[in-house]
């Protein structure tokens, strides 16, 4: 019975921190990707210079489509 | 201002993965949107901030972007003189979300079909109740001076 529970608390714990650690991931992978006319690509991530500047007004423009 | 709403409506028909989409001019007035007013005015001065931001990170001109956020993406493509604004879903099909869009602003771009004019109706064909005239020839008199 308390090999049990250790079990499902181990798991419940064991998904948390799989939770957390995907959410990271994800907020780690915000960034943008800029195409100018001569062709070139520039990818802008976070913590980047500059990365900030060009998040914030995407992360509004999400925001307002999203009421 | 209907066409471009046309070419919108067209739009979130093709593409699934577009959940709202704003056409703005240069100056960021909304063209056309897929949202309310109030919320496509809100989208229409973010993208333009967003665009004009980018626009300075190089001399080269920007064509169009996209912004891989946590909740979803931002995808902003200019012409000579509009931008087109979309959001979507998280990891969306970016090449196909860009070809979208650009499709769309091409479409706004050309000048809408005429209309094929209404040809003239002939009024219907009457019966003959009568036999057929048998065909008479003409003959050139003859020149009796000759």
């Amino acid at each position: 019975m308390r090999a049990a529970r250790t079990l499902v608390l181990g798991a419940a714990l064991g998904s948390a921190a799989g939770a957390v650690l995907l959410r990271r991931r994800a907020r780690s992978r915000d960034r943008v990707e800029l195409y100018f006319d001569d062709g070139t690509l520039v990818t802008v991530g976070k913590g980047q210079p500059d990365a900030e500047r060009l998040l914030s007004p995407a992360r509004e423009l999400l925001v307002a489509a999203r009421g | 201002m209907a066409q471009t709403a046309d070419a919108l409506e067209h739009l979130t028909e093709i593409s699934s993965q577009i959940e709202a989409a704003v056409v703005l001019d240069r100056e960021g007035t909304v063209v056309a949107a897929t949202v309310d007013d109030e919320r496509a005015g809100r989208m229409a001065g973010a993208a333009l901030e967003l665009f004009r931001r980018a626009d300075e990170q190089r001399e080269q001109e920007l064509v169009q972007l996209d912004a891989a956020l946590e909740g979803g993406s931002v995808f902003v493509v200019r012409d000579a003189d509009r931008l087109i604004a979309a959001t979507t879903r998280a990891e969306p099909t970016v090449g196909l979300v860009f070809y979208d869009l650009k499709s769309c602003l091409r479409s706004l771009g050309e000048a809408p079909p005429e209309k094929p004019k209404p040809k003239p109706k002939r009024a219907p064909a009457k019966r003959r109740t009568t036999t057929p005239r048998s065909r008479t020839t003409t003959r050139k008199k003859k020149d009796e001076s000759g």
